[in-house]
Order: structure tokens, then sequence, then C-alpha cells
């Protein structure tokens, strides 16, 4: 062990916190709708256009199928333009985001398709709009169930981060490959390694816990 | 008034089209307790969800105190909908809302001020005397209650007409028959026209002054109950009386349609 392992891991921390805080809120901000959208767009939905749906899940499945390093190279040239740089912690965040919001997209789907349609007629009923429905109906009765999954897509980030850092992005994966790898400092490698143990864990633990939550108001008897 | 007149609904499934209600006719007066009894499968929950259209007719007219329903485009029909309570067998709760939350919902739908909201909530659960239930959750509630609960809701906005779809479907007889008669009690107190179906000749009996048989998407007889109970002219109409009060498991044995329930949702 040396002196800047403490140093080193510090900075890899913030940036990699950085990058998926940022990416995070990003894949939500267009996740969140498209998750909504390929939901209320199905056949008889409360906004039913099936050819927008089928054109939406297409355009899902292929982004999702691209490997995720291929896919930030590809989108580095946005980053340019949005960033104004393609290195660095704040250029990765914009290939992040894009690259999981369409994953973030498919988790939100499947926990709002948990919600009874029953609970949606019984609005449509009550003279309730789309949006209505969407904001006091869907989200709230699978809060708990799309706080998973987003925990879970938070996870992911977190691994596409250490991916992006072999590419220039800065964090913990950029020093496991620049010191823990190149530079043979095994005690970088495996610092680093526990450090993204430790977040995931974390990450998980405190999901859960929103999740139980929220749940545990609805379902106790008392 | 209710007046639905030539009213057609088909269904097209992968085995072909359905015919689920033919050329329906009935006038339902207002402040009437008015039932629509049937086998699974004879139409009668798409019938009445075809009077909030929840279920599009493909033909004939629906009209609500003058208002032509079927005629709406989709803003008018939620506006129209705000003025059309509705209970379900299943309830139908928001579980992320409280008694106060579920009751509410209508009221913020339709723009009340929050003070209002208030005052209007507990007035509400003071009829279905539920007041203590406030900030329970409907998981917290029994079958009853949470109906009560579901009674609330659809009250809140003061509707002008109530369909209840099974609403007492699946509660005990104990429990039904409190639920009758609040809905009885709401009726008289509010003169709220009710329209109820249901497969049991007993809720019919206890509640309805008025009556449609519902037989493969065809009214086959309609008066008022007592007048269907005492004189009878249709064979489905003497199946029901004869199966009241055999236990279901007897009653089973004498459906006519020997459990082909494919038909549609009842």
């Amino acid at each position: 062990m040396q002196a800047d392992l403490f140093p080193l891991l510090a900075t890899g921390l913030g940036e990699t916190l950085y990058m998926v805080a940022l990416a995070t809120l990003f894949a939500i901000l267009l996740g969140l709708p498209l998750g909504v959208a390929l939901v209320v767009t199905e056949p008889g939905h409360i906004l039913s256009a099936p050819r927008l749906n089928r054109v939406l899940g297409t355009l899902v499945n292929i982004t999702r199928s691209f490997p995720t390093l291929i896919l930030i190279v590809l989108l580095l040239p946005l980053s340019r333009l949005l960033v104004g740089t393609t290195l660095g912690s704040t250029a990765a965040v914009v290939p992040l985001a894009i690259g999981s919001a369409p994953f973030l997209a498919r988790l939100i789907e499947n926990s709002l398709k948990e919600v009874d349609r029953g609970k949606i007629e019984a609005a449509q009923a009550m003279g309730a709009t789309p949006a209505e429905i969407i904001r006091k109906v869907m989200i709230p009765e699978s809060l708990a169930s799309l706080t998973l999954g987003v925990t879970l897509a938070i996870i992911t980030i977190t691994g596409f981060t250490a991916t992006a850092g072999a590419i220039g992005a800065g964090g913990l994966g950029s020093l496991a490959v620049r010191f823990g790898y190149q530079r043979y400092r095994t005690d970088v490698m495996v610092a680093t390694v526990v450090v993204l143990v430790v977040l995931v864990e974390l990450v998980q633990w405190g999901g859960n816990r929103i999740a139980r939550r929220i749940n545990k108001n609805r379902h106790t008897f008392g | 008034m209710i007046r639905i007149t030539g009213l057609s609904k088909a269904f097209l499934t992968p085995s072909g089209r359905v015919t689920a209600l033919q050329e329906i006719n009935l006038t339902i007066d207002k402040g009437d307790i008015f039932g629509i009894i049937g086998f699974s499968g004879a139409g009668k929950s798409t019938l009445l969800r075809c009077l909030n259209r929840l279920e599009e007719p493909d033909s004939g007219t629906i009209r609500i105190e003058g208002n032509e329903i079927t005629r709406l485009d989709k803003v008018q029909l939620r506006e129209a909908r705000k003025k059309i309570g509705m209970i379900f067998q299943q309830f139908n709760l928001f579980e992320s809302r409280t008694v106060f939350g579920n009751v509410a919902f209508p009221l913020e739908i339709a723009g009340y001020p929050k003070e209002r909201i208030r005052e209007r909530v507990e007035e509400i659960l003071e009829l279905v005397e539920l007041t203590d239930k406030i900030a329970s959750y409907p998981a917290q509630l029994s079958g009853g209650q949470k109906q009560r609960v579901g009674i609330a809701r659809a009250l809140a906005n003061k509707p002008d007409v109530l369909l209840s779809d099974e609403a007492t479907s699946s509660l005990d007889p104990k429990t039904t028959w409190a639920i009758l008669n609040l809905l009885q009690d709401i009726n008289s107190k509010l003169g709220l026209t009710i329209v109820l179906i249901t497969h049991e000749m007993d809720v019919l009996r206890r509640i309805c002054r008025n009556a449609a048989v519902l037989d493969a998407g065809e009214i086959v007889e309609t008066g008022p109950v007592a007048r269907l109970i005492a004189n009878p002219q249709q064979k489905t109409t003497r199946l029901f009386l004869a199966s009241d009060g055999l236990p279901a498991a007897a009653r089973a044995g004498h459906d006519p349609h020997g459990g082909e329930e494919s038909r549609d949702a009842g």
C-alpha cells in the first residue's frame, strides 16, 4: 500500500458519485416519460396508440442491444456538442444517461404495468384525464416497485461508469485501469473493487429500505 | 331519467365476433333503484359499463338526465362522468391513498379547493359511517369497509346516478345486507338513481323497485320487481326464481349455460 492510495480513491469515488448522480438524474428524466409512454400507448390503454407503441418499443430494444462500450463511443460526439469535450466525468454523463434511459424505461414500464386495470378504470369512471391517471394513480400505486427499479438502474449505471472510466471518463473505473492494471498497483485495484462493492451494497440497502417504508404504510394492520 | 335506445355491442375476439348486447331498449326513472339481473356472460356488466362508456357501444343512444352520453366527445365525456358514480366488485380503491385520499380523489379531479375537499370528505364519510377510518389505508379495512369507501368515493362529487357493478358479490351475506341497506338509505336520502347489476335474486328482491332480466345480450323481461317475482313471463326469470335460496353449489347445477362463461366478464 502506498501513501497516495487514499487521495486517489477519494478523487475516484467523488467522480464516480458525481457521474452516477447526474447520469441517474438524466436517465430518470428521459426514462420516466419513455416508460410511461410505453405503457399508456399500448392498445386499449388510456392513450392507446399501437403504432407509436411499436416504434417506441423497437427504439428501446435497439438502444438496449448495443454493447455498453460501443454505445458510449457512439454517443461521444453528442457529448462534445452538449458539454464541449469528450473527456472527463461531465462528458461521460451524456452517454451514460442516454445509454441507461431505455433500460430504466423498461423497468418503469414493468412497474407501471403492475397497477391493476380496475384502479385505472375507476379513475376513468370518475372523469380523470390521462395526465391525472398517470400522476395520481399509476405512479403513486407503483411507487415501491418504481423505487426498486431506480435502485437497480443506479447500480447498473455504476457499472457503466466503470466501463466509461476505461475510455477517459474518470472515476473509480478509470482508477482501476490506469493504476491497478497499467501500473501494476494491486492495492489500488483491490481497494477500488472494495469501494465499488460497498457502494452497490449501500445503494441496494437504501433502495430496499425506501421501498419497504412505502409499502409499510399501505400494508400493515393497525 | 336514463333512456337507452337500440344499444348494441359486439366484441372482436380471436375466435370471431361475439355479440354482447343486442338492441337494448330501457328506461330507468329518476330516483329508482333499478336492477339488471342475468347469468354469467349475459352481458349485464357490458351494459352497465356502456352507461359511462367504459365500454364503447357500437350503436344506439344513451341519455342520462337529457345529456346524450353517446354523442359526447372525450372532454365532455369526462365532465359527464364526474356526475356518474361507480362502485365495483373488487372495490378498486387506491392503495397508495388513505380513506381520506380515496374519497378526495374525485373532488381533486373536479377542482374543489382544499378546505372544501376536507369538509365534503368528512360529510360523506359520516354518511357511510366510516369517520373513524379516515386515516386508514385500504389494506387495513375489511371488505365491507372497503366497499363503504368505494361508495363514499362514488358519491363525493354528488352524482346524479350511481352504477353498481356487482358491488356486493365478493362480500359475505351479512356485509352484503349492510351494504344494500346503505345503498337504499342513500337512495332515499339523496334521491339518487341507482343502477345495479347482480346475479343474485336476493339483491333484486331486497332493494330494487324495477328490474330487467338479461339473457344472451337481450332483455327478456322488464318491470317492477314485485311483478317479476309474482308473475314471471320468461324462462330465464323463472330459473332465477327457482334457484333463489338454494346454496351456490346447487345453483350452479341449474345454470342453463352449463358453465360456458366465456362470453364476457359477466
